[in-house]
């Protein structure tokens, strides 16, 4: 029999059949079209595999384009804010694009695979934008290779021994943001040194055909090192720690964006160090020059706040009687790590060296209460362990 | 000769806690520690090759939230990590799995005894009402009852206020909670034997009682009040070992200025005219302090390290008399591979968590009647924990350690001293229990570290090897703890204070003993106070 509903289903990750096994809450949401998992056993659980030993997260959903031809290298430098032409061979780098206003479009890493070749990767489907962005330029081939590569985010202390358990020889130099090819079945490997979780951890890339074989692999490798997979929430804790912004949280992506100005710049983000004036113009460089001069209206900040309560969607004031409203908080949790009450904030930048209260409201067995909460700015990311950054990678 | 600030004596985590909070209020603080190592019972040794061993404590969830915040002990290396799912095993292969979901959970006790499922609602929630109520309490001085001073009369109003916020009806249950046994208490509850023997489990731990006893109620009330994160009853694994919670607080306490010298037993404390003025150590060396801080069991400084002349009338027969009885053993075991529990799923969740092998409450009581009659009963209560399931730092990949909390185990026996043959026996009697639930346990030891409250108190210096530094019941709380009359850590003799779980909230790695020490110390100097109050932000 036809399923009658079969257009209205969701797309299946090429790791599908294992991830739903061990999807005991079936807790899914979705991404890009594919069926994704929010949790599988326990949200908070599977963050502290990440933080203890090792997880793995599904970015097959996440968007990748290869981006290739003599003149790949200079439309991706037009397009992005960062310079594009000092990123080596097997070199990775975080980057943003903005509008011609110097909003931002995306966040995302481009890949540098070989001279001419480059992998582009993001949240949402860019192809359009990319389209828009070569215009002009004669050789570049903007292939979309999102459904064609499967890709696990492997994150924790316990990585870089688990990899080493695949054989994976000599994957402990491998520092961060390098990347490293190895021989797999009949195909390719790849490995990077990336992640969203401020800790040590790799994303790994492999054709999809040996998804299902790769994944075996790994599973049995990582079995004695709390291997586990994990989905959405506990990504999104974990990057909170580490400070890194996510799309319809800390920022409106611009295309998506109706209201004027409710996008951002890369310098309300605290991303001032993505963009890059010494390389010639790229997109939004003039909007962004001036952005630079005159400082951004709003900041987005750490925050750690007094008490226990999670912040979530409170208003910032200056002031303990919450008279004047300042800004408001985009992400917020109770950090089990590092034990404090954190969250990210946009807040108008001329009040950010004053007092900074939080209205927080919660709710007790359905009451709801309300309190002023004092927040203290942190610099730092709340939680940055040294084994993220150490090669080779720190004894878990 | 230079006089310190403070000198605390013995690096137990409550004793480091309280060094910590003097030095950063500017004083020049030494621990003395008689043990080559610190952390008394919350510490972690290695013992055979790869292997590290939480050699006392071995579970977390009492640790107070706004000391390792404030303490920033997650910058000195500490991490807590929850650990899920519990197997009991009764009698004749009769097991209960516990899932760390709700939805779980209440299909497998409905599977096992409806009735019993819905109840476990009311009892958790019952429990969580008695235990939010005294959690308000343990960052807090107790106040004295017959005191007229203003701070003590508006301590007993906050007490009164939280207990008659209660309701009427909760009041009368409470006050009957504190002497009721568990067994009683459980009967209110539950109908199914297995279920209760579960929920009784945490009621006998570290105690001289068994489940029948008066006062075993409070007991179990102690043991789920702790939380990991704001979940209420979840227990937690440090990271690397109990040990890292006591490493991480003497990396503050080093951090803020403060000094440990291990290898320093204090023979005695020094006294001269009703005023602590230093300790004698081991060596024969003598230290002066301004302040003298005793971390070790209210028995133990009273009756072993001071000078009973010393000493104002009846104190010692107070300490003499103080309720610290040895009622558990503990047994460690490296093990070459995860044991196998017979009709236990191979679920990564259940597998990994802990294990209770209690038999049945008439089990339970059986083995209470055999501490009494000075001997270890053949069928114990064994909690066990394999922390390496879920820290991969103590224990080579593969192999685990397995961490057995055995109740009861007498401190004197009928039959004569402990000798090591009695010791291997005792721990023969622990693996022979697990080797029934997991057939080919015993081929999987590696090694193992038995200890009876022999060995504790000759090595950690606990009076019997009681885990609390003195028993739970009501005469021993609040106000009454260690001695009434001597519950605001200040001791009898001018410028001495206690810091260890001898005083009030009592056992559990908290922190809180030695965090209200510091505070009433500070007081006392005229400081500003710089310690955590409040760790329940509207509960």
């Amino acid at each position: 029999m036809t399923d009658p509903f079969a257009g209205e289903r969701l797309k299946l990750s090429h790791f599908h059949e294992r991830q739903a096994a061990l999807n005991l809450r079936n807790a899914w949401s979705s991404w890009n079209g594919y069926q994704f998992a929010e949790y599988y056993f326990d949200a908070e659980f599977e963050y502290f595999c990440v933080r203890n030993g090792c997880g793995t997260y599904d970015i097959c959903p996440m968007q990748k384009y290869y981006i290739s031809g003599p003149d790949a290298e200079a439309m991706l430098d037009r397009m992005v804010t960062r310079d594009v032409k000092k990123l080596k061979n097997n070199r990775v780098t975080y980057v943003c694009w903005c509008t011609d206003e110097g909003r931002i479009v995306d966040d995302g890493t481009i890949f540098k695979l070989g001279n001419d070749k480059y992998m582009l990767t993001c949240g949402s489907p860019s192809l359009a934008w990319l389209k828009q962005s070569s215009f002009g330029y004669k050789d570049v081939v903007i292939e979309d290779m999102s459904d064609k590569i499967a890709a696990l985010s492997f994150q924790g202390p316990t990585t870089c021994e688990v990899l080493k358990r695949l054989n994976l020889e000599a994957i402990e130099t491998l520092k961060p943001f390098g990347i490293m090819h190895f021989p797999f079945k009949d195909g390719t490997l790849m490995v990077s040194r990336t992640g969203f979780t401020g800790d040590l951890g790799y994303e790994l890339w492999i054709e999809p055909h040996l998804a299902i074989e790769f994944w075996d692999a790994l599973y049995a490798a990582g079995d004695d090192f709390g291997i586990q997979p994990y989905g959405e929430s506990a990504t999104n804790m974990a990057r909170l720690e580490a400070g890194f912004i996510m799309p319809d949280m800390e920022f409106n992506e611009a295309l998506k964006t109706i209201h004027y100005q409710f996008d951002q710049t890369p310098f309300e983000l605290d991303l001032g160090w993505l963009v890059d004036f010494k390389k010639p113009h790229f997109n939004g460089r003039r909007a962004l020059l001036t952005e630079r001069d005159k400082g951004p209206d709003y900041t987005l900040v750490k925050l750690d706040i007094e008490g226990n309560k999670p912040a979530e969607e409170s208003y910032i004031y200056s002031n303990k009687s919450c008279t004047k409203h300042i800004g408001y908080v985009t992400s917020a949790m109770w950090s089990p790590v590092v034990k404090a009450n954190i969250a990210l904030a946009m807040i108008e930048t001329k009040y950010l060296d004053g007092e900074l209260w939080a209205e927080i409201y919660y709710e007790k067995e359905l009451r709801q209460s309300s309190k002023v909460a004092r927040c203290t700015l942190k610099k730092k990311p709340f939680w940055a362990p040294a084994r993220a950054r150490a090669t080779p990678p720190h004894p878990y | 000769m230079k006089t310190y600030d403070a000198i605390i004596i013995g690096a137990g985590h409550n004793g480091l806690t309280n060094a910590a909070y003097l030095a950063r209020a500017g004083l020049d603080v030494l621990v003395v520690e008689k043990n080559e190592y610190i952390g008394g019972a919350a510490v972690s040794r290695e013992l055979h090759d790869g292997f590290t061993y939480s050699n006392c404590s071995y579970v977390c969830s009492m640790m107070r939230q706004a000391i390792h915040r404030d303490l920033n002990l997650t910058k000195h290396g500490l991490v807590l990590v929850p650990y899920l799912g519990t197997v009991t095993f009764g009698n004749d292969g009769d097991k209960m799995i516990s899932y760390a979901t709700e939805e779980a959970e209440y299909n497998q006790l409905r599977a096992r005894n409806p009735h019993d499922a819905d109840a476990m609602f009311r009892f958790q929630t019952d429990l969580s009402r008695y235990a939010q109520l005294i959690r308000k309490t343990l960052l807090r001085t107790p106040p004295d009852p017959t005191s007229m001073k203003p701070r003590d009369i508006k301590e007993m109003m906050f007490l009164g206020k939280e207990f008659w916020a209660l309701g009427e009806q909760e009041i009368y249950e409470y006050i009957r909670f504190f002497t009721m046994s568990a067994s009683e208490f459980l009967d209110d509850y539950f109908e199914d034997d297995l279920i209760k023997a579960a929920m009784a489990g945490p009621g006998i731990i570290g105690t001289a009682l068994g489940v029948k006893s008066p006062g075993s109620a409070y007991i179990l009330l102690h043991h789920v009040m702790g939380d990991v994160d704001g979940n209420i009853g979840a227990w937690g694994l440090a990271r690397g070992g109990m040990g890292a919670i006591s490493k991480a607080i003497a990396s503050a306490l080093e951090e803020a200025g403060g000094a440990i010298r291990t290898d320093a037993g204090v023979e005695k404390i020094l006294v001269k005219n009703g005023t602590a003025v230093g300790v004698r150590l081991d060596s024969g060396e003598e230290l002066k302090a301004k302040i003298v801080v005793t971390n070790l069991d209210a028995k133990r400084t009273f009756t072993k390290v001071m000078d009973k002349e010393d000493l104002p009338p009846g104190i010692y027969e107070k300490a003499k008399n103080f309720k610290i009885r040895g009622s558990s053993g503990k047994v460690n075991i490296a093990l070459s591979g995860m044991p196998k529990f017979t009709g236990i799923p191979d679920n990564r969740y259940i597998n990994r968590g802990g294990q209770t092998f209690l038999g049945s409450i008439d089990t339970m009581e059986k083995a209470y009647d055999c501490w009494k009659r000075g001997r270890w009963s053949d069928d114990p209560f064994v909690e066990t924990v394999i922390p390496s399931a879920w820290d991969p730092t103590v224990a080579p990949p593969g192999q685990h350690w397995m961490s057995c909390f055995v109740q009861y185990c007498p401190a004197e026996l009928a039959d004569g001293p402990w000798t090591p043959e009695k010791r291997d026996a005792f721990g023969a009697t622990v693996i022979n229990r697990i080797e029934r639930e997991a057939p080919g346990f015993k081929d999987l030891i590696l090694h193992a570290e038995i200890r009876t409250p022999h060995e504790i108190e000759a090595e950690v210096g606990l009076t019997e090897g009681n885990i609390f530094q003195g028993e739970l019941t009501i005469d021993q709380l609040l106000f009454n703890r260690p001695f009434p009359g001597y519950a605001q850590y200040r001791m009898p003799i001018k410028n001495m204070y206690m810091s260890g779980s001898s005083t009030h909230p009592g056992g559990g790695v908290s922190s809180a003993c030695g965090a209200n020490s510091a505070r009433e110390i500070l007081r006392d100097l005229g400081r500003k106070n710089t310690v955590p109050e409040d760790d329940f932000y509207d509960e």
